[in-house]
């Protein structure tokens, strides 16, 4: 649904976006990671039509977005970053004007708009005007606005920016419910909302695409994947240690303190294979009394520093 | 076509939605008709025409259009919504002119409520009606030229203030250009010919030659193609400056 080709953007000789390319199938649900200044809102800036690309293109539903931005206008909803609308109207007015600039007629109109209310949220503020409202209700606004025509694609800058976090929770339902009939990108700082919404995720670091894949495969990267954690009472001895450190695979092992009173084991794999197994049945061999134990999949904020920041130096 | 009815709808709407719009047609009843008695002493005058009423239009225009249109663009790039205008299946013609076409609107209304002025010459006289009618005309052109010239300087800054000051600058020269003293003052260091070209870029020279019953196809070209090319720079300017 959108084929990104090598699109380019450059400020003077400051490259904002360096060719860019990425596909986004129906039903995925794209977020676009990176550091402040990254690019990625430029990059969404570009595929909704707002700036034109240095070059490259892109298309959506099929429609270039040099030669025929109105198609491609008509076929995505956009929500600008902080949700941006005209604050001196009400809500209902507000969305009556996107309905008549989308070409809907009176009876349509009425219906669109009485649906989108109701998705989300807002009849409550619906003859409030915009600049009385909350944060919350402003985006739930900017998405009202970006949904009213029911497009096939998605492009949300920033949806959760500034909202508290049952809002945000309201807001991530809403994107995932909206997934299965429409290809979704939306851009986000915050990892844990990309873990728990994405489907696949980008990460641009200055201009440039750094990662591209699941979070699951994103995880991967860290040097904590397939690490296995466990929770002792007491201080697992020299002898426990030497057989964990001596066991097939392991790369050694580390405690420390836990703060509840507990000690946490770290045992690191080599090659980040999978262990758990081996050490799970070493620990019952030897009748170690263990509180808890599991696999660390991996953290997401140093798979993320690693990428964007380790890289600089 | 829909585009257009539902921009300068929503812009009439901004325009009345906000207090602004009451204060600045009663500046406009107040100065226009407050410069026809007492600065231009009506009553002693002993005509029953609008002429010195209309006198004073290109002077007040100065101050009056590009507070009307100040905001249009700069307001809209302030604000953060000129992203979320242009994507929408919106073109940039469509959009310019729909904003230019909406601010024509609300000027017009100002201008067609110093109606008391026109029932005050008929009660007092007989005065010519072709005249008045294309004084109006005249000066409805002349307030386009300047609202486009302030279209122009509202999509060159963020900040309204300046887009304001810029615009009255501007419409100073060229109303500048056509005044008697003005122009004077120029003849005596150039050639008269040099005054004359110069002149005929002022908006005082068309408008006085309108208000005088003549509807002249030189000056309504002069408007419209004032009018014309401020909106086509305004274009040019919001494409490279709307993402900053």
């Amino acid at each position: 649904m959108i084929e990104v080709n090598q699109i380019t953007k450059k400020y003077g000789s400051y490259l904002a976006v360096d060719s860019v390319s990425f596909q986004v199938e129906k039903g995925e649900i794209l977020g676009f990671l990176g550091p402040n200044g990254a690019g990625k809102s430029t990059t969404m800036k570009m595929l909704s039509c707002f700036i034109t690309p240095t070059s490259g293109t892109a298309s959506i539903v099929g429609k270039d977005i040099l030669k025929d931005p109105l198609a491609v206008r008509q076929n995505i909803g956009y929500l600008p970053e902080s949700a941006p609308s005209y604050q001196n109207m009400t809500v209902s007015e507000f969305l009556n004007f996107v309905a008549s600039i989308r070409g809907f007629d009176d009876r349509e109109k009425e219906n669109r708009i009485e649906g989108i209310i109701g998705v989300t949220s807002l009849e409550e503020a619906r003859y409030q005007t915009i600049d009385t409202l909350s944060k919350g209700y402003k985006q739930r606004v900017g998405f009202a606005q970006a949904l009213l025509h029911d497009p096939p694609v998605l492009i949300l800058d920033e949806p959760t920016d500034g909202l508290d976090p049952n809002q945000k929770r309201e807001v991530r339902n809403l994107i995932k419910q909206m997934s299965r009939e429409k290809a979704i990108i939306l851009s986000t700082h915050i990892l844990e909302e990309m873990e728990a919404v994405c489907t696949r995720a980008i990460i641009i670091d200055r201009g440039k695409i750094v990662a591209n894949g699941s979070p699951a495969d994103l995880l991967k990267e860290s040097n904590m994947h397939n690490v296995v954690t466990m929770k002792t009472k007491s201080s697992p001895d020299q002898s426990l240690n030497d057989l964990l450190v001596e066991l097939p695979g392991v790369a050694g092992a580390e405690t420390e303190e836990s703060g509840d009173g507990l000690f946490l084991t770290r045992i690191k794999p080599e090659n980040k294979a999978d262990i758990l197994s081996e050490v799970k049945s070493l620990l019952s061999d030897k009748k170690v009394d263990i509180e808890e134990i599991y696999r660390e999949k991996g953290f997401m904020d140093e798979v993320f520093w690693n990428l964007t920041h380790g890289g600089r130096n | 076509m829909t585009q257009v009815k539902a921009l300068i709808k929503r812009e009439l709407m901004a325009y009345f939605y906000s207090p602004v719009a009451y204060v600045f047609i009663v500046i406009f009843l107040l100065s226009t008709v407050g410069t026809t008695f007492f600065l231009g002493n009506f009553f002693e005058s002993n005509q029953a025409g609008l002429e010195i009423f209309f006198l004073f239009h290109p002077w007040l225009f100065l101050f009056l259009i590009p507070a009307v249109g100040m905001g249009l663009w700069s307001e809209e790039r302030n604000s953060g919504t000129i992203e979320l205008l242009f994507t929408l299946p919106v073109t940039m013609l469509q959009a310019v002119i729909s904003k230019f076409i909406a601010g024509w609107i609300f000027i017009g209304i100002a201008l067609l409520l110093t109606f008391p002025m026109v029932l005050t010459v008929w009660y007092l006289g007989d005065p010519d009606n072709g005249i008045i009618f294309t004084s109006y005309l005249g000066s409805f052109l002349m307030a386009g030229a300047y609202l486009a010239i302030t279209c122009m300087t509202s999509a060159l800054s963020r900040n309204q203030v300046i887009s304001f000051i810029l615009s009255v600058i501007i419409c100073f020269f060229l109303v500048l250009l056509g005044w008697g003293v003005f122009t004077n003052i120029l003849s005596q260091a150039f050639p008269v010919w040099l005054v004359d070209v110069l002149s005929s870029f002022s908006f005082s020279t068309h408008f006085k030659s309108i208000s005088r019953g003549i509807i002249d196809s030189r000056d309504l070209i002069f408007f419209l193609s004032i009018i014309c090319g401020g909106l086509l720079i305004n274009a040019v300017i919001l494409d490279a400056k709307k993402a900053n």
